[in-house]
C-alpha cells in the first residue's frame, strides 16, 4: 500500500462543508470526527489521512509538504502568496473581501490608517488606486479600530454584513470574491499526480452538480 | 534591568544572521559524500569543473540573472558600485563563456560546485546560502544535447544512491507558440495566462478562459493546455491540439527527446507536463524540474536558454540543470553518521609508539585520531565516537577493540 494522502483541512463549518463535497466524490471523511479533539484524523480504507488545521496555516503545511493537499481560502492564498497550485474553486463559504469604516468618514489626509488582519491584500488594493496608507495589523474584532478611532477604515473578510451593520459601519468597496481552494503542494502534485488527479475529477464534478 | 539587557547582548554575539546555517560535521561529511559522487558521474561524462568568485556586479550577472531582483543580496564596493553575491552559477559561468572561454572548442561542457545566495526570508526551511551542483553546456542546440544534460542528471543523482525520483519536463516553446495560435497578438492576455500558469494558479487561468471571447473550440483547446501532462500520451495529446507549425516542432522535439532519453535508459524517471512553467522569461525551450519523496520543495531543475548568453553577446544556445546539494542530503536520509574515524589513545610511555601506529594506519588510508589519555575526560564516551581505537595505554591493557 502506498503512503497516505495527506490533506489539511480547516475545522469548523469548511469541513463539514468540504466533507459533503468529499463524499460525492466518493471520498468518506464523516464529520462527526468535528467533535473530536484529534488533530489527524485516519481514513485507513481510502488511504487518506486528515490534518485538523486552522484555516490560515493550512497553506503553510502545503507548502511546506507537511500535507499533499489542503482546503484553504483565497484570502490566505492572496495574503500569503505561497508556492502551491491552486487546482480546484470549491466554491464553498462563499464570502467577500471589502474596505469599511464608519458613514461619511473620509480617509485622514495626513496618512490614512487602515487595521485588518490582511496586510498583503490591505495595501496591494490601496495602491492599486494609487493611494499609499498605513497598515495597523491586528487579530481579530477588527471592527473596533474605526468605532475606536484608531484607523480610518478596517479591510476585512465580509459574509452576511451583519457585523458590520451591528458596529454602525458601511462598506466603502469590495475588494475581491472569496472562496475555498483545493491546493496541491508542487512536490506531491508530481509524485502523487495520479491519486491527485482522481480527487480533482471527483472533486470538480461534484463542485459543478453543486452549482446546477 | 541592566543586567537582562547585558545577557542579550551577550546571547546576540552567538547568533548568525537569518536564513544562515552552521554545517555540523556530520551533515559536513554527508554532504562531501554526496558531493563527491555527483562530481565523479559528471566528470565521467567529460564535463570540467570550474569556479567564480562570490561577488560579481549587479550590472553585469545580476541583472541578467534568473533570479528576481528582490531575492538578491546586494551591497556596495568602495567606489559606489552595486555588487552582487551570485544569487546562481548560470549566468557567472556565462560571462566566463563569452569572456576568457570565448575561443574555447564547442560545444563547451563546463560543470561547477559552490554556494549561491538568496535575500534572506523571515520563514525557517529557506536558507539565503546553499550549494549548487549543476553543469552547463554550451553550444549544443540539439535535442541530443538536452538529452545529454538529463540524462547525465538522472545518473548523477541515481549515483548518490536516491531511486525514488520524478524529472518533470515542460516546453516553454510549445505553450508561447499554442497561445500565439488561439490568441494571435493579444500580448496582455497571453502574458496574463502565462504568469496564471507560473503562479501555479489553473483557478485563475480557467477563470480568464473563460472571460475571453473566444469560440467554444478554441476555448476548450485553450483549457485542455492543463490536461498535458504524464507519460508518452501526452505527444498524441498535444499534436492534436497543435496547429501551427512552432507547436509540432516543440513537440517533434520532445518526441525525439523521449526517444534519446530511452536510448540512455532513463525514461522510467521521466514525466511531461507541458503547462510547466518555472521562469517567465528565462528559458526557451525545454524545462524540467526534479522532485523526490519526503522534500517538500524542488530537488533540482533547469533547461535550455538561448537568450542569456546573447546578453554577454555570445550568439550561443546552452543547456544546464543544477542540484540543491543540501536538498539531495535531506532526501538520501543517509541516517548513518558518517563516522569512520580510529583513535590511538596513548600515555607519556607509549607516545613515539602511539605515533608509528598512526601513521602506518593513515598510510593505509585510515583517519586516526592521536590522543594523550589525561586529556579524556569520560573515556568511554570517547570510545564510542570512535569506529575503531586502540588504547596504548598501560591501564588499557591490551586495549585493541
Amino acid at each position: 500500500m502506498s503512503k497516505p494522502l495527506i490533506i489539511a483541512m480547516p475545522k469548523g463549518r469548511i469541513y463539514e462543508e468540504a466533507a459533503e463535497l468529499m463524499q460525492q466524490a466518493g471520498y468518506n471523511l464523516s464529520a462527526d470526527a468535528e467533535e473530536s479533539r484529534k488533530l489527524i484524523l485516519e481514513f485507513p480504507e481510502q488511504n487518506i489521512q486528515v490534518m485538523m488545521a486552522k484555516p490560515m496555516d493550512v497553506v503553510t503545511y502545503v507548502e511546506y509538504g507537511a500535507a499533499d493537499i489542503g482546503i484553504a481560502g483565497k484570502d490566505v492564498l492572496l495574503e500569503q502568496d505561497r508556492d502551491v497550485y491552486e487546482v480546484l474553486d470549491l466554491k464553498i463559504s462563499p464570502c467577500y473581501v471589502a474596505v469599511a469604516g464608519l458613514p461619511n468618514q473620509p480617509l485622514s489626509r495626513i496618512a490614512p490608517k487602515i487595521a485588518t488582519k490582511y496586510p498583503k491584500i490591505a495595501s496591494d488594493y490601496f495602491r492599486e488606486q494609487g493611494e499609499q496608507i498605513e497598515i495597523i495589523p491586528l487579530n481579530g474584532s477588527i471592527e473596533l479600530a474605526p468605532i475606536i478611532g484608531l484607523t480610518d477604515r478596517i479591510v476585512d473578510i465580509v459574509s452576511t454584513g451583519r457585523t458590520l451593520k451591528e458596529n454602525g459601519l458601511v462598506e466603502y468597496e469590495k475588494i475581491t470574491d472569496i472562496t475555498s481552494r483545493l491546493i496541491v503542494n508542487p512536490v506531491s502534485y508530481r509524485l502523487k499526480g495520479n491519486e491527485i488527479d482522481e480527487m480533482v475529477d471527483g472533486l470538480s464534478k461534484a463542485v459543478e452538480a453543486e452549482s446546477v | 534591568m541592566e543586567g537582562t539587557d547585558f545577557t542579550m547582548a551577550k546571547r546576540l554575539m552567538f547568533e548568525k544572521p537569518l536564513g544562515m546555517r552552521d554545517t555540523l560535521p556530520f551533515f559536513y561529511n554527508q554532504k562531501s559524500k554526496a558531493r563527491e559522487q555527483l562530481k565523479n558521474s559528471i566528470l565521467s561524462y567529460g564535463y570540467s569543473f570550474m569556479d567564480t568568485p562570490f561577488l560579481e556586479y549587479h550590472e553585469t550577472v545580476g541583472k541578467v540573472s534568473a533570479t528576481k531582483e528582490q531575492r538578491l543580496f546586494k551591497l556596495l564596493d568602495q567606489q559606489g558600485h552595486t555588487l552582487v553575491l551570485r544569487p546562481d552559477m548560470t549566468a557567472p559561468i556565462a560571462r566566463v563563456a563569452a569572456s576568457q572561454l570565448k575561443d574555447a572548442e564547442y560545444p563547451l561542457r563546463l560543470a561547477y560546485d559552490g554556494p549561491v545566495f538568496r535575500a534572506q526570508q523571515a520563514e525557517g526551511g529557506k536558507p539565503a546560502q546553499f550549494e549548487q551542483v549543476g553543469t552547463e553546456l554550451i553550444g549544443d542546440h540539439s535535442s541530443y544535447g538536452d538529452a545529454e544534460v538529463i540524462a547525465l542528471l538522472v545518473d548523477s543523482l541515481k549515483q548518490t544512491g536516491l531511486d525514488d525520483f520524478v524529472i518533470t519536463i515542460g516546453h516553454i516553446g510549445y505553450v508561447k507558440a499554442f497561445f500565439k495560435d488561439l490568441l494571435g497578438e493579444d500580448e496582455e492576455t497571453k502574458e496574463q495566462l502565462l504568469e496564471y500558469l507560473y503562479r501555479k494558479n489553473y483557478v485563475g487561468f480557467r477563470e480568464e478562459v473563460k472571460q475571453l471571447s473566444l469560440n467554444e473550440e478554441k476555448r476548450k483547446a485553450l483549457l485542455s493546455l492543463l490536461d498535458l501532462r504524464g507519460g508518452e500520451e501526452v505527444f498524441t495529446a498535444s499534436k492534436s491540439l497543435a496547429r501551427n507549425q512552432v507547436c509540432m516542432q516543440a513537440v517533434n522535439e520532445l518526441k525525439q527527446l523521449y526517444k534519446l532519453l530511452s536510448n540512455y535508459g532513463v525514461e522510467k524517471y521521466i514525466r511531461f507536463d507541458l503547462n510547466l512553467i518555472s521562469h517567465m522569461n528565462y528559458y526557451t525551450g525545454i524545462l524540467f524540474e526534479g522532485y523526490a519523496p519526503n522534500l517538500g520543495a524542488l530537488l533540482c531543475n533547469g533547461g535550455r536558454y538561448d537568450k542569456l548568453l546573447p546578453s554577454f553577446q555570445l550568439n550561443a544556445s546552452a543547456t544546464g540543470f543544477a542540484i540543491h546539494l543540501e536538498r539531495l542530503v535531506e532526501a538520501l536520509s543517509d541516517l548513518s553518521n558518517g563516522e569512520n574515524r580510529m583513535g590511538i589513545i596513548v600515555d607519556e610511555e607509549t607516545h613515539a609508539q602511539g605515533i608509528r601506529r598512526a601513521s602506518e594506519l593513515r598510510q593505509q588510508g585510515y583517519h586516526v585520531l592521536l590522543q594523550h589519555v589525561d586529556q579524556i575526560p569520560d573515556i568511554k564516551a570517547f570510545k564510542n565516537q570512535l569506529k575503531e581505537f586502540e588504547d596504548f595505554t598501560t591501564k588499557g591493557g591490551e586495549g585493541n577493540e
